[in-house]
């Protein structure tokens, strides 16, 4: 270091003052105690307990380091049993079952939501009410639902049967159909929770990318129209690949979230029917607060992680690829 | 066909169009809202009319009786009469827990932060890019991952301990002096919120970066220090983005589900959400007090809805800036 001249140092890294540096950390400190105690030190030590039989109500058991056994014992290594009937794998088959019931579908009605409120009205009184279901807790949300789609006496139940929807449904014979149970049937309760999810986030999906529509030039859509192209043409050629950065937005973060679904789940059906909505979350809350066996859940959050960067990064990937394309 | 006669029928469809469309969205409007009105509907009904009359717009036999109930104003032998199922919520106190939760969280959390977030903006020390990078990592980690650990640590502090005393020196009882106890538990369940989140750093920072570094210069040249730049001439001109940040870090903390569920499940800990959650799983099987539970509910969206009408124009702002990241 001492055989760097004056200047060279000074370009190799920025002159920093003294008082900066010792004002920066104190404007930092507060922060970084929440920082260092409660994310990083915890995401380290979720992985480390993912390695052990970590269990706090057994309190005579030492804690063992076990290896890979709860990742083996995860992903069924060494059993019979097909992966799609483990914990594990019933977990992530529900859960995907909810994201692809859920994300799609709320996309689309979003696009549809903001592109109407883009061309009627920019009043914020509409935007306002549209907002309101997201600022309410899941817990109300799910609550809320839980009365409306009771089986026996719920509104949606009672419209259903009154106007003959149920009657028609159950008379087609292939569809085999015996009515609708909603959150208390094993096949309709993924659907179902999907659907209370996205009533809560529709509008909120639908004001982000009204906030993208804002963003493209009306000029562009005259021009299309004079060059004569249709309304279908110009969301197909302007709209769609004008609004990429912003779909690709919202298509990542609420993918992330909707693995994520808990709290619906947790209020409306406890996992069930069965294990019919047992997603990855409500997984490892059981592992970890039921049966205490905190490594076991840790080691499925671990894969859960995983399982997010993976789906992120291909998503990424996908909206990039096609931007090349256009 | 002649361009005049084609421009006609291309304003003709146009209009039936947005008829069309205004209808849509009418209905969305519609579809949004009509569910709130159930429930309050829903709540009004008296508990032995639920069966009854059940696509009627209005409540049934309309009562107050189920928000009496709710609100503690019954007794419960008063309560079952009235067609409860005798299960109780205590709204008044899981009310005052949540304000408590949310108003601790909400205070620190944006102070610390855009602390931390000018620091990031601003100030330059070696490792900032680093450390800034590891700051918004921590945004892509699920939160079900340093929730397990993060119990594990408030339990082996033994904070979830109830009858621990904040200041053992000082017992309960003294006039004047509020007791203590219990508080440990309050610390637990906003240890993880309170010092900061990945996400309000960020929000700030981006803020810091858009203003104009001139005056901050202009300020350190005359003598001025870093805190009082900080204090007196960048938060008066941040007013509103961290009144924002805090409006929406209030409101997710009010919304805040799994990690108090876990913490703070003790019957004087619950936040609203908490106790509603305790509310519907106490509830007999099969045969659950509806118009006791959307009572509960709709008082529960009320101090969503009143934040909301004040604030709102923030929130819509905030969800902007998001779109644009």
């Amino acid at each position: 270091m001492a055989a760097l001249s004056p200047k060279r140092r000074q370009r190799v890294r920025p002159k920093y003052s003294r008082n900066e540096i010792i004002a920066a950390w104190l404007f930092l400190l507060p922060s970084l105690i929440g920082f260092i105690a409660f994310y990083a030190v915890p995401a380290v030590r979720g992985l480390m307990i993912s390695f052990t039989d970590l269990n706090p109500i057994a309190l005579n058991q030492e804690t063992n380091f076990i290896g890979l056994a709860n990742y083996e014992k995860l992903l069924g290594v060494g059993t019979e049993i097909p992966f799609w009937k483990t914990d594990f794998g019933n977990a992530l088959k529900v859960t995907v079952q909810y994201v692809l019931w859920n994300i799609p579908l709320q996309t689309i009605l979003a696009i549809l939501i903001a592109v109407l409120m883009d061309r009627l009205t920019k009043s914020t009184l509409v935007r306002g009410i549209i907002l309101i279901p997201w600022l309410m807790p899941n817990v109300v949300v799910a609550l809320l639902w839980l009365w409306l789609l009771d089986p026996g006496l719920g509104l949606i139940a009672v419209i259903l049967e009154n106007t003959g929807i149920e009657g028609f449904l159950q008379g087609i014979e292939w569809l085999n159909f015996k009515g609708f149970g909603f959150l208390g049937n094993i096949n309709q309760a993924i659907p179902a929770i999907a659907g209370i999810n996205i009533w809560r986030h529709v509008g909120y999906t639908a004001l982000l990318i009204f906030a993208g529509l804002q963003t493209i030039p009306k000029s562009l859509y005259e021009a299309a129209s004079i060059d004569g192209a249709g309304e279908a043409s110009a969301f197909r050629h302007i709209t769609i690949p004008l609004l990429r950065p912003v779909l690709a937005f919202v298509l990542v973060t609420s993918v992330i979230g909707s693995f994520q679904i808990f709290d619906t789940v947790a209020v409306t059906t406890q996992g069930g029917p069965i294990a019919a909505t047992k997603v990855i979350n409500y997984l490892i809350f059981e592992y970890a607060f039921e049966r205490n066996d905190m490594g076991l859940a840790t080691a499925v959050s671990v894969l859960l992680f995983l399982i997010l960067i993976v789906v992120s990064l291909i998503q990424l990937r996908l909206l990039r690829a096609d931007e090349a394309d256009v | 066909m002649s361009g005049a006669i084609e421009s006609k029928s291309v304003t003709r469809k146009f209009s039936l169009g947005r008829a069309f469309m205004w209808l849509i969205l009418a209905f969305v409007i519609f579809a949004t809202i009509f569910p709130f009105w159930w429930v309050v509907r829903t709540g009004l009904t008296s508990p032995n009319s639920v069966f009854q009359d059940t696509t009627n717009l209005l409540p049934v036999d309309p009562t107050t009786q189920n928000y009496e109930r709710t609100l503690g104003m019954l007794d419960t032998q008063d309560a079952v009469a009235a067609g409860g199922s005798g299960q109780s919520i205590d709204f008044i106190g899981s009310l005052k827990n949540s304000i408590i939760f949310s108003t601790l969280i909400t205070i620190f959390q944006v102070a610390f932060s855009t602390m931390a977030a000018y620091a990031f903006a601003r100030l330059r020390f070696p490792g900032r890019n680093f450390l800034f990078g590891l700051y918004i990592s921590a945004l892509m980690v699920p939160a079900i991952v340093t929730l397990i650990p993060n119990v594990i640590l408030v339990r082996n502090l033994n904070w979830l301990d109830p009858s621990r005393q904040l200041l053992p020196f000082i017992p309960c009882g003294i006039p004047y002096i509020p007791c203590t106890k219990g508080w440990y538990v309050y610390m637990a369940m906003v240890a993880p919120y309170f010092f900061m989140t990945p996400f309000a750093v960020f929000f700030l920072r981006q803020f810091f970066l858009g203003i104009n570094p001139d005056i901050e210069h202009a300020a350190r040249i005359d003598g001025a220090g870093y805190w009082s730049v900080f204090s007196k001439i960048v938060l008066p001109v941040s007013r509103a983005p961290i009144a924002t940040l805090a409006i929406i870090t209030f409101i997710a903390s009010w919304n805040e589900y799994l990690w108090p569920s876990i913490v703070g499940r003790g019957v004087d800990h619950r936040v609203l959400t908490v106790a509603l959650a305790f509310f519907r799983s106490s509830q007999p099987y099969g045969r659950p007090d509806w118009p006791g539970m959307m009572a509960a509910t709709s008082l529960a969206i009320v101090p969503v809805l009143i934040l909301y009408m004040i604030f709102g124009r923030r929130v819509l702002d905030s969800i902007q800036f998001t779109g644009f990241k």
